[in-house]
């Protein structure tokens, strides 16, 4: 079992986020880079497999600030070979990214074909879509998302996949293999890895630059503006230490008989 | 002449979503921005007798095979790509939920036609779609124009009230023939219902609900305290079910329960939209959060910016002592 697992970084939503001077895009250079919290499942699903059925976790990201610590975090945490597709350029949209993957990932050494490539189903910056049901399209794979679990039995030629419904209902499918996977929350919850294995990532291995392959996808959309949301209704704030609004808290459920 | 505007008729387990009635609101007004007819399209096996429940569109374009009796994104993007080229619509409008959202990505790939994902709102200006969406978890908002005919439009809720179906007309039925594989590389094979046995949250007056604010499993017990004390059960939002901390039947949103219970106090959650889906009906919204920019600002009632830990502890008293 060979396994693919697509991350991309993201800003941290829980810091403040600035709209750059253009007025339609983000301030890149304000904001703290995450890895998507999607794709940190897909891999901790990918390492799961692994550890089920044997084989190889390959990840890769398209170059953006600070992917190397996530990249060399990934190698700690189980994976064997991390790849950084270099020379894309910035500010790639889901369409682009997928676009960029289908042409880069045929000319990688010894990379496909592989049996599953997971990456998250969505992400908080996807604006024309995701990049998972775009690459399987042009990789003319398979492709289920939303999925919370992944099994292959031994020697099968299909995935048993979950997929999640509503109200904590979920389907179950046979994938046929290769596939895309869309995954939205690993079996378990990610791993923790010290920062002592992340360092010695950092000196022992090394992660593997490739080219960007050639793009010449026009976008069909452009953006008029970027803009913080218009507060349609906005809660009534309570101002004040923890007692006194706790205080107020209550004198308002009081009044609606809530207490 | 402009092509006509499509909303697909999501349903699930014979039942229309209620973000079908608010997609076909929606496409109402983009339908008379273009001037053309506002169609619902129904893929199914057996599902024709949803159509009565589409009244608002114009017309039905119904597909019924075995491959789409269940939701299938290879099934449903070969049907909806022989549909998109076979009519030419000017815009398809996909409910972003978990059944239909696989097919958003996939079938503009396959068309090679333009995406605009996470869609609030939508109009038509100058003869193009100008969209409103959503990103970065509810914290900031895109204007988009879209370049190009059909287009692919992702509907997030709460864009308009739900068309009234009922009222209207039974709209008229068109089948439509189209040639699909019997059995593709995707099959559904069963659903698996969640196990029985744990409060059911949609159920209860009040809800304490915590969020990636709560920060550990531990601090849990502050919000189990809160709840007890208010008569309530503890509930949560996405991050916290993912890490294994509470289980699957306590989560409020897409995925979980839709709850409308009298008093919803969400601690320490941010409110994504695909959480505030879950909440919104809530009766009274109380948000505790340490960011004064966090999105469930907008839809709570009485907001509080501070930290759980310190909140929820206070609260519990409070409402004691108030008890006695």
């Amino acid at each position: 079992m060979n396994i693919l697992v697509l991350l991309k970084m993201v800003p941290d939503i829980v810091e403040e986020l600035e709209i750059g001077s253009d007025g339609t895009s983000l301030d890149l250079d304000a904001v703290r880079p995450i890895v998507s919290e999607r794709d940190d499942h897909a891999l901790e699903q990918a390492l799961l497999l692994k550890e089920r059925c044997g084989g190889s976790v390959t990840v890769l990201a398209i170059e953006s600030r600070d992917v190397d610590e996530v990249l060399f975090t990934a190698l700690a945490k189980g994976c064997d070979r991390a790849l950084k597709v270099s020379g894309a350029g910035a500010a790639l949209t889901s369409a682009k990214a997928a676009a960029l993957l289908a042409r880069t990932l045929p000319g990688i050494p010894n990379l496909m074909p592989v049996d599953l490539v997971l990456t998250g189903c969505q992400a908080i910056d996807d604006l024309d879509g995701v990049v998972a049901p775009s690459l399987a399209e042009r990789l003319h794979l398979p492709y289920l998302g939303i999925v919370t679990a992944v099994d292959v039995p031994a020697g099968a030629l299909k995935a048993t996949v979950l997929k999640e419904f509503a109200a904590g209902v979920r389907g179950q499918y046979g994938v046929c293999l290769p596939a895309v996977l869309g995954v939205q929350a690993a079996e378990k919850p990610p791993r923790y890895v010290p920062v002592a294995k992340v360092r010695a990532a950092m000196k022992a291995r090394t992660i593997e630059e490739v080219p960007a392959g050639a793009m010449d996808e026009a976008s069909l959309l452009s953006v008029a503006a970027m803009t913080k949301p218009e507060a349609v209704g906005r809660a009534e704030m309570l101002e004040g230490d923890p007692e006194a609004v706790a205080a107020k808290v209550v004198e308002i459920l009081s009044a609606r008989g809530l207490v | 002449m402009a092509g006509n505007v499509w909303v697909l008729a999501e349903h699930w387990r014979g039942r229309l979503s209620d973000l079908t009635g608010e997609g076909l609101a929606l496409g109402r007004e983009l339908a008379s921005g273009f001037g053309s007819r506002l169609e619902a399209v129904l893929l199914g096996h057996g599902a024709q007798a949803l159509a009565a429940g589409l009244g608002a569109a114009d017309g039905v374009l119904s597909v019924d095979h075995s491959s789409l009796a269940e939701p299938n994104p290879e099934a449903y993007c070969a049907a909806l790509a022989a549909l998109v080229e076979a009519r030419q619509p000017q815009l398809l409008l996909v409910p972003l939920s978990n059944v239909a959202a696989d097919v958003i990505g996939l079938l503009p790939a396959r068309l090679h036609i333009p995406l605009v994902n996470f869609c609030r709102d939508a109009r038509v200006v100058d003869g193009k779609v100008e969209a409103r969406c959503v990103l970065y978890g509810g914290k900031l908002e895109t204007t988009l124009v879209v370049s190009g005919a059909p287009a692919v439009l992702g509907l997030l809720p709460g864009s308009r009230a739900a068309s009234g179906a009922a009222a209207a007309p039974a709209p008229s039925i068109e089948e439509v023939k189209i040639e699909l594989p019997a059995e593709g590389r995707l099959s559904f094979e069963q659903y698996i219902d969640p196990a029985a046995g744990d409060v059911d949250i949609t159920q209860q007056d009040a809800l304490v609900s915590v969020g990636r604010g709560i920060q550990t499993q531990d601090n849990i017990t502050l919000a189990e305290e809160l709840a007890a004390a208010l008569g309530g059960v503890v509930s949560a939002s996405r991050p916290v079910i993912d890490q294994g901390w509470l289980p699957l039947t306590r989560q409020v949103g897409k995925s979980g329960a839709t709850v409308k219970p009298k008093l919803y106090l969400a601690a320490g959650i941010s409110g994504a939209p695909e959480h505030v889906e879950g909440m919104k009906g809530a009766e009274m919204i109380i948000a505790v959060n340490t960011d004064p920019q966090a999105p469930i600002f907008a839809v709570a009632h009485y907001g509080i910016v501070g930290d759980v830990l310190e909140i929820l502890p206070a609260l519990t008293e409070a409402v004691k002592a108030k008890k006695g």
